[in-house]
């Protein structure tokens, strides 16, 4: 395939994927814009009035970047997985294997697709988030990186899972069982700073914590934030090239795909 | 009734070989060697058929072919390109019709041939014509924004045979295309067929309706338990048949079988139907002429069975027969 050719596959592939999220935006944009706005209320407005500032701010300008953060980790994953997976469930990945696309290009359209979902979801929690509360930009370059990296190495992510997963049950356990209590243990809705003993330690051992102080750091300035973003930068680096890595390989070896 | 202009587009004819097989191997995973040693061509602008029974390693080999199945050893070239090395080339000259639905049932009709184009590289706006164009030709256009799993199962084969044919495809391998289909679908399927190869392309066709290997294909391939049993044109296959039996159907009913002779015994199954076994070497005349000396008027005559089914189950058994012994 010419360099025009696969440009023109990878474009199809996303395209296909954000047809496919926006056909069904009422499992997809609408469900987290529902439980955020829940979040925003709950948390946010009726506890978070009785719940002192964190540094300068208040808590529910604390936790915006948090939630967003969530959404974008959760519905980027989730995106891919499921995508990927229907696709091998229902034999139509065979489209694309018998098609002269190689492997690392379906790999990044799928990711760039998952992202793509996990960004407009986590703008639709921003926008969601303006009725509650206001929002400082302490630096918007950023947020864009945070949002994006993150958005991406969560899709590759998901397309592991959903490359592994052998049944429906498969793709659920890794949200569920890892992903949800890193997202909660990673400091969404609180700062580690608050922590009694090693647990501020030991909670700098989960990844996502990096991710979601990044984005708080682009929103709120260094002030809110409980680690240097650039080890973030660099965490969510290093996880995306494993991934993509393992997820070539799994691919080269056909795994589930291939007999 | 479906139109068979497509693409109109003509390939030039030349000699090269559109297939070439060699000692191909595939044992799967903790299972049995699914293909032992299989050689094969097919030559450029072919209508070839591939026959075998349930198991007997075609869809193996088709999946091999279309990357689907991994094979343990051999070679494979498809117009000259190796698909050890020039993978994308051989994919790229290839359209396939799977036995299975195995597209989006989610996904709209217009897309799923959009989609597939792209994924060749061909750009929107071409894939959009060329898709107008096939779904037209299968008559499947009124349908275009309507998901697959809404489409009858003949309306979703088309879908599939749209699908493959959008990269205009020099080798179109199909595996069962008409497996469920009512005998018009089955017939307009052909007719279009028939266009497409006269129109260049080669053209590789699995079934289980012989009658289907024999009215569409000019070679002929068998296969069974992983093993190539012949390879040659239809024509040269089928003088091999020993005998037929042709079914009469009398104007006037009878009470005794006629004595035909040695050369051509007969059964008469009820008092207007006569089957008769016709040995090599003996002509039809000659069977009028005995039927007309005994006084018998016919109405009508056909074979009993497809020949080529006579003849695939002749070499299927004499060969496992052999390889027992």
């Amino acid at each position: 395939m010419t360099s025009q050719q696969k440009w023109v596959a990878f474009c199809t592939i996303v395209r296909k994927e954000v047809v496919r999220f926006m056909r069904i935006w009422t499992q997809t944009l609408l469900p987290p814009a529902i439980t955020m706005s829940l979040y925003f209320v709950v948390f946010g407005v009726l506890l978070g009035e009785r719940i002192q500032k964190i540094g300068e701010f208040s808590y529910i300008e604390f936790i915006v970047p948090g939630l967003i953060m969530m959404s974008v980790i959760t519905n980027s994953f989730s995106n891919v997985a499921s995508s990927f997976f229907s696709s091998k469930f229902q034999r139509s990945v065979e489209e694309l294997l018998v098609s002269p696309v190689p492997d690392w290009l379906i790999i990044s359209a799928y990711v760039v697709g998952g992202a793509s979902r996990g960004i407009l979801v986590g703008c639709v929690v921003l926008l969601v988030s303006l009725f509650f509360t206001h929002l400082s930009v302490h630096s918007l370059p950023l947020i864009f990186l945070f949002l994006a990296l993150t958005a991406l190495t969560f899709a590759t992510a998901g397309f592991t899972n959903g490359m592994l997963a052998r049944k429906f049950d498969d793709i659920a356990i890794v949200p569920t069982f890892i992903l949800t209590p890193l997202t909660y243990f990673g400091g969404v809705f609180y700062s580690i700073k608050l922590l009694p003993g090693i647990w501020p330690t030991v909670s700098k051992f989960n990844p996502i914590l990096y991710m979601v102080n990044g984005l708080r750091f682009g929103f709120l300035g260094a002030g809110a934030s409980d680690v240097a973003w650039p080890t973030g930068v660099v965490i969510l680096g290093i996880f995306m090239v494993v991934l993509f890595s393992l997820n070539l390989y799994l691919m080269k070896k056909g795994h589930g795909l291939r007999s | 009734m479906f139109e068979s202009r497509v693409l109109g587009t003509i390939t030039t004819i030349n000699m090269q070989k559109a297939l070439q097989i060699s000692n191909l191997r595939k044992t799967y995973a903790n299972g049995p060697e699914a293909l032992k040693g299989v050689d094969l061509e097919v030559e450029n602008g072919d209508f070839f058929a591939l026959l075998g029974p349930n198991g007997a390693g075609k869809s193996t080999l088709i999946g091999i072919l279309t990357g689907l199945v991994q094979k343990t050893s051999g070679t494979v070239s498809v117009y000259g390109h190796d698909l050890d090395r020039e993978v994308s080339q051989v994919k790229a000259s290839l359209g396939v019709v799977p036995q299975e639905f195995n597209f989006n049932a989610f996904e709209t009709v217009i897309n799923t041939v959009v989609f597939q184009a792209g994924y060749y590289g061909i750009p929107r706006d071409v894939a959009m014509t060329r898709a107008e164009k096939l779904l037209r030709s299968l008559s499947l256009w009124e349908k275009r924004d309507q998901p697959g799993r809404n489409l009858s199962g003949g309306m979703k084969r088309r879908l599939m045979l749209a699908r493959a044919l959008v990269n205009e495809p020099k080798l179109l391998i199909l595996d069962e295309p008409t497996a469920g289909l009512d005998i018009e679908l089955r017939r307009s399927l052909w007719d279009f067929l028939i266009d497409l190869n006269s129109r260049g392309t080669t053209i590789i066709l699995t079934t289980h309706y012989l009658e289907e290997a024999e009215n569409l294909c000019r070679n002929i391939a068998i296969i069974d338990e992983g093993r190539l049993l012949t390879s040659e044109p239809i024509d040269t296959f089928l003088r091999k048949l020993e005998s037929q039996v042709l079914v009469f159907d009398l104007s006037q009913a009878i009470q005794e079988c006629p004595d035909l002779g040695e050369a051509m015994p007969c059964v008469l199954k009820d008092g207007t139907r006569l089957e008769v076994r016709v040995n090599k070497g003996v002509t039809i005349n000659q069977v009028f002429e005995k039927l007309t000396h005994q006084g018998l008027m016919v109405e009508s005559m056909r074979n009993k069975s497809n020949r080529i089914e006579e003849l695939f189950i002749d070499l299927v058994s004499s060969k496992k027969e052999t390889l027992k012994a």
